[in-house]
């Protein structure tokens, strides 16, 4: 009681002690599209010349700013890895002893109907597709690896959603999915090593730029972003197995 | 412009709270999904798309689906539990 009572009086001086700090923020904002800084102003003017990558926040992400994201990559890498270390099979693991109970099923799963079925797998196909586009024209319109990786990885869980387990499983359990996430990772390294070949610093887009708008353009801003989309399609995919492993060992009556 | 970005601000100003205030993990979860998509949408009215995209497929997606996988487990979990006791 005391301590709810305290609680409030503590709450309420900090809320508004908050709110004037914010408010007199707020004040001092320019107006929307106002700001200016030397370096958005650079690569504003300078970014589609200098690396024919008519998307100039991919040009940031993977070139200009290029190992800031390589270690972002890495956290990403490590947490998949984290999860995978906690919830490895351990002995006496309690999915090793609830298969001794596989035949008294506690509780039906309900089986999808038809029209989730049907909405489902159509939706694979063209989130399929989506997520490739997504991950190769980073370099010309907004998105990029990141993002198209994440579509693709979705695009697994939906076919579990659907209620395609054995599917969902064969997808993710299959080893071509930890090659991709270790290729990734490891690929944006070597792409940026690569720049040792001809006597540049780490992570120069040492490649042939191309011609700005085409496909295969921007030198290396496009491979570290096909390598970025491997590395997130790998790792989200092998998060979604480690999270379900269990439940479809029962759901899948193998 | 102005209407449509002031809009959208409210909006996310609603269901920030929102989020806070469902108590139910699942119902959370779906609160949550859309959130992430009002402020993707928040993202794109003021001009970055690329952002919009990236708080598309990581906040009202990835986040949401890892957040729901580990309640799947954790309910999985409880009833094979209850099985063991009986």
């Amino acid at each position: 009681m005391i301590r709810a009572w305290l609680r409030s009086w503590l709450f309420l001086p900090a809320a508004i002690g908050m709110a004037g700090l914010l408010w007199w923020a707020y004040r001092a904002l320019p107006q929307v599209g106002d700001s200016r800084s030397l370096y958005g102003d650079y690569i504003a003017t300078n970014a589609v010349g200098e690396r024919h990558a008519t998307d100039t926040v991919n040009a940031v992400t993977y070139d200009y700013r290029g190992i800031d994201t390589l270690g972002e990559e890495f956290i990403l890498f490590a947490s998949v890895i984290g999860v995978l270390l906690l919830f490895r099979r351990q002995p006496g693991h309690p999915a090793d002893t609830s298969e001794a109970h596989e035949d008294e099923q506690i509780e039906e799963t309900i089986p999808p109907t038809d029209t989730i079925r049907v909405t489902m797998q159509g939706m694979v196909a063209v989130m399929v597709v989506f997520g490739m586009y997504i991950a190769s024209h980073g370099q010309l319109t907004p998105g990029g690896g990141f993002q198209g990786g994440v579509i693709l990885a979705t695009a697994a869980l939906v076919v579990y959603l659907g209620g395609r387990v054995d599917t969902f499983k064969r997808a993710v359990s299959h080893p071509l999915t930890e090659i991709a996430e270790a290729l990734g990772a490891g690929g944006y390294a070597l792409i940026g090593a690569s720049a040792f070949i001809v006597g540049a610093a780490f992570l120069t887009n040492w490649l042939p730029l191309g011609q700005t708008g085409q496909l295969i353009s921007s030198g290396t801003i496009l491979l570290i972003s096909l390598a970025v989309g491997l590395e997130v399609t790998g790792g989200f995919a092998l998060l979604m197995h480690a999270y379900l492993e269990e439940v479809i060992k029962q759901e899948g009556g193998e | 412009m102005q209407t449509l970005a002031f809009t959208i601000l409210v909006f996310v100003a609603i269901a920030a709270p929102g989020v806070v205030l469902t108590r139910e993990p699942l119902k959370q979860c779906i609160a949550l999904s859309f959130y992430g998509l009002l402020f993707a949408v928040l993202f794109f009215v003021f001009h970055a798309p690329d952002v919009a995209l990236s708080q598309m497929t990581a906040g009202a997606v990835i986040l949401p689906a890892i957040l729901l996988l580990a309640l799947v487990r954790m309910q999985h979990r409880d009833r094979s539990r209850k099985v063991e006791r009986q």
